[in-house]
């Protein structure tokens, strides 16, 4: 029994220190000095870097879409609503699921490793020392800044990936620009793109907490110490953030249909 | 605070790491003012005792005074004020690896004060030009030396001039003219601030005959000596007598190579491949 039971609460136990720790992530919003540069310089890292590979997935997906959708619907003779299908596909699931997917691959990772090495050259102990917090100097920014460039990055997928969908399907494979855009313009809502914004937000705050979390606790591992407990703090960070967004989507698509 | 005020007593102090005592019953006092210096061999629980000191340990038992007042029995706020008070040079520097030298010797200052930029900058190139440093202000510490980055440290500690500085091992792994200038800074800066109280965590004993007027010596986790630099040089303790003259325990005597015939017979294939 007991080895059924003391993962479950090593698990509930992690959770609550996570939750406790995003808590003390937003609660130095009020404490942080110089906040909105930090801020600014977070947008850049988590937003402005990322915008290459997030262009690049964008058109490839609405490619891909386009393509499929297209051979599929022509079985049914249904082309003229594949403007509908790949926007409102892209907008209510692949843009803010991929996206988020692709920072915390890219930006996610890359904090995780920063702050577990922080963590184990003292670095983070020397921020407290000087009565710095280290939550509010650390994860504060991220927090912030991500609540930005998430909406803001599943945004710019959106339109590309409608874009690469124009270009497979009005392109490649002669379908009428004017039925396909009319599609879009006929079926996708205000609450659609809100409910874009939404699941990006709160998987902006989920991506931010699991990797700032696993980076500033790597010296914790019982996996590993030094550097090979910041290489597995990296992985399941990663990891972690992937799983949570899929389960995230599922219970927001529940509430937002 | 007047120049009593910054004792450091420690009483029947207990700690360590995951359950295992590396300090015990440990007691001692460190006098304000002077620069203290924390000897013994490697893992008999200097650092320890300087994390416990900085409140980045919990003790499990025992009682530390600073200033008089009983740390343990501050509520977090009021020792994170207090700590406010401390400069601290951790063993690497442990700069912030993403800001410059000049970012990172103002960063208590930035975080701390409303100044303007320029300031903040002017008095970090100033305690930079103290350190030597001045010229590579805008470098990065990845792109120093251990020695820099540990100078660089220093200067980070004292900025806020606080009355009362940690120093972990600032000479470990220096060469002997860059070890003896981190000594000459200490005496500098002590010569600057007379009222700091200097604590300094090191196995260096030419530091020891610079910089120390105080010497803690401790062993597996307990101070075996406490008294000037003239008494520790003439105690008659026989670990003392061997650790100040270098002398190896003959119990420790290597007597016969360690590697067996069938690991040097594979050594020796490979070396030959």
């Amino acid at each position: 029994m007991n080895e059924i039971i003391t993962p479950v609460l090593n698990l509930l136990n992690r959770m609550g220190e996570m939750a406790l720790f995003l808590f003390e992530g937003f609660r130095q919003t009020w404490h942080s000095r110089r906040l909105p540069g930090k801020v600014l310089r977070q947008v850049y890292v988590i937003g402005a870097k990322s915008m290459f590979v997030i262009l690049l997935i964008g058109l490839f997906t609405g490619l891909v879409l386009g393509l499929q959708a297209f051979y599929a619907m022509s079985m049914f003779g249904a082309q003229g609503m594949l403007g509908s299908l790949l926007a409102l596909t892209l907008i209510r699931e692949m843009a803010p699921v991929l996206t988020a997917i692709m920072i915390a691959a890219r930006a996610g990772s890359a904090m995780t490793a920063e702050i577990g090495v922080m963590r184990i050259s003292d670095q983070i102990d020397a921020l407290e020392v000087m009565d710095i917090n280290p939550v509010g100097y650390l994860v504060t920014p991220r927090l912030l800044s991500s609540l930005v460039a998430f909406p803001l990055l599943t945004s710019i997928f959106t339109v590309v990936g409608i874009f690469g969908g124009y270009l497979s399907a009005c392109v490649l494979l002669g379908l009428n620009e004017g039925r396909y855009f009319s599609g879009i313009e006929s079926s996708v809502t205000l609450d659609d793109v809100q409910g874009c914004c939404l699941k990006a937000a709160v998987f902006a705050v989920i991506v931010i907490t699991v990797c700032c979390f696993q980076g500033y606790n790597a010296h914790r591992r019982s996996d590993g110490k030094g550097a090979e407990a910041v290489g597995n703090a990296t992985t399941s960070a990663v990891v972690m953030s992937c799983v949570l967004i899929l389960m995230a989507d599922y219970v927001l698509t529940s509430f937002l249909l | 605070m007047n120049r009593q005020a910054w004792d450091i007593s420690i009483e029947h102090l207990c700690g360590g790491y995951d359950g295992r005592l590396v300090l015990q019953d440990f007691s001692a006092t460190l006098p304000a003012g002077t620069v203290t210096t924390i000897l013994g061999e490697s893992g008999c629980g200097k650092t320890t005792l300087l994390r416990l000191l900085l409140g980045l340990n919990r003790p499990v038992s025992g009682r530390i005074l600073i200033g008089g007042r009983d740390v343990s029995a501050m509520s977090e706020a009021q020792f994170r004020k207090m700590r406010r008070r401390f400069g601290v040079l951790f063993q690497d520097g442990a700069l912030i690896s993403s800001l410059t030298l000049a970012e990172n010797v103002a960063l208590p200052l930035v975080e701390h004060t409303g100044l303007p930029r320029k300031t903040l900058r002017d008095a970090a190139l100033r305690t930079l030009e103290l350190v030597g440093l001045d010229n590579f202000a805008d470098y990065y510490p990845g792109e120093l030396s251990g020695g820099m980055r540990k100078r660089a440290g220093l200067a980070r500690a004292i900025v806020t001039e606080p009355p009362v500085l940690f120093c972990d091992e600032p000479t470990s792994g220096l060469d002997p003219i860059t070890a003896a200038q981190m000594d000459q800074l200490l005496l500098d800066m002590k010569a600057c601030y007379p009222d700091m109280t200097t604590v300094v965590v090191t196995h260096d004993l030419g530091s020891v005959e610079h910089i120390a007027e105080h010497v803690l010596v401790l062993r597996a986790g307990k101070a075996v000596f406490a008294g000037s630099r003239k008494e520790l040089s003439t105690a008659s303790d026989p670990y003392l007598n061997r650790f100040l003259h270098r002398k190896f325990e003959e119990s420790r005597r290597m007597a016969a190579p360690p590697l067996d015939s069938a690991v040097r017979g594979a050594l020796a294939e490979w070396l030959d491949d």
